[in-house]
């Protein structure tokens, strides 16, 4: 599967609030254990809209491409 | 794509509805309790912050007034108000004026003090209340009204603010029961898995 150029982390100052998980239209990023969220990299399309509504502001949209050639590297 | 709405996404209409029943009738700040306990509840016993997650109504009413009603800046929370000891800070300040206002309880259920119809915004301004009929109950259960009904108003209030301000929900960051239920499935979490190493 392409996976897409960006894609959402967490930092760990989390609140655990939920707002990111109400948003993301594909269901990427969930609450583990009411601790912090957890973004799946293989659902998450980077398009942001957990960052912006992130009362916390500690979501940001990085560049995959570091990982994307780690992954073909390893094939 | 559209999510699918649950019973529980019009929560924000219970909470809503307690300010104002509130407000006309002090008596009805009693049943705040349940935002107390369920909250607790769950964290305690399923290790979730479920009800932030989803059963919030007071979440859910700073979302619409935010979003919604575009009363929002949304522009990004200081770094200080999310970090850990701001927020731990609160929830302490919180507890101590909360077991104060159970203190003030007691002094009135023990006859050492009378009724104070107040109801206190931001812990200092004191606004007469007197249209509040509590004649019908004992001056206990009216104080605990009066102190809880303050203490879910100033923290709407607060919430309201920080609305504006920052992000719709950004009192979720600070939120003493945000917090609280975030602790408590801390210390769940490791608890459990020191089980497990063992
Ligand atoms: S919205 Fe932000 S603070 Fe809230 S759970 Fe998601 S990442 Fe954490
Ligand atoms: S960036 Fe988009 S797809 Fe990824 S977790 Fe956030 S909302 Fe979901
Ligand atoms: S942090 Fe507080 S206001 Fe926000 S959803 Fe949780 S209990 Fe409700």
């Amino acid at each position: 599967m392409r996976l897409s150029k960006r894609l959402a982390v967490v930092s760990k100052e989390c609140v655990a609030c939920g707002c990111c998980q109400k948003e993301c239209p594909l269901g990427a990023i969930s609450i583990f254990k009411g601790l912090y969220a957890v973004v799946d990299p293989d659902k998450c399309i980077g398009c942001g809209k957990c960052a912006k509504v992130c009362p916390a502001s500690v979501i940001s949209i990085i560049e995959r491409k570091g990982q994307n050639e780690k992954e073909k590297a390893l094939v | 794509m559209k999510r699918k709405k649950h019973w529980y996404d019009y929560l924000w209409i219970a909470s809503a509805l307690y300010l104002i029943l509130g407000f006309f009738n002090i008596l009805f700040a009693w049943l705040g309790i349940i935002c107390f306990m369920v909250p607790l509840l769950i964290s305690i016993f399923s290790g979730t912050k479920a009800y932030c997650n989803q059963y919030c109504g007071r979440g859910q009413l700073f979302e619409l007034l935010g979003r919604r009603f575009k009363l929002s800046k949304n522009r990004d929370i200081p770094h200080w108000l999310r970090s850990k000891w701001f927020r731990y800070g609160f929830l302490a300040f919180f507890m101590i004026m909360f077991f104060n206002m159970l203190f003030s309880t007691w002094l009135v259920f023990s006859g050492a003090r009378t009724l104070r119809e107040v109801v206190t915004l931001f812990w200092v301004f004191k606004l007469p209340w007197h249209w509040a009929n509590t004649t019908k109950v004992a001056p206990w259960i009216a104080q605990f009204a009066f102190g809880f009904y303050s203490i879910m108003l100033t923290s709407t209030l607060l919430g309201l603010i920080t609305m504006v301000l920052y992000k719709p929900r950004s009192w979720c960051v600070y939120c003493p029961m945000g917090t609280m239920t975030q602790g408590i499935c801390k210390i769940k979490y490791k608890s459990e898995s020191q089980k497990q190493n063992h």
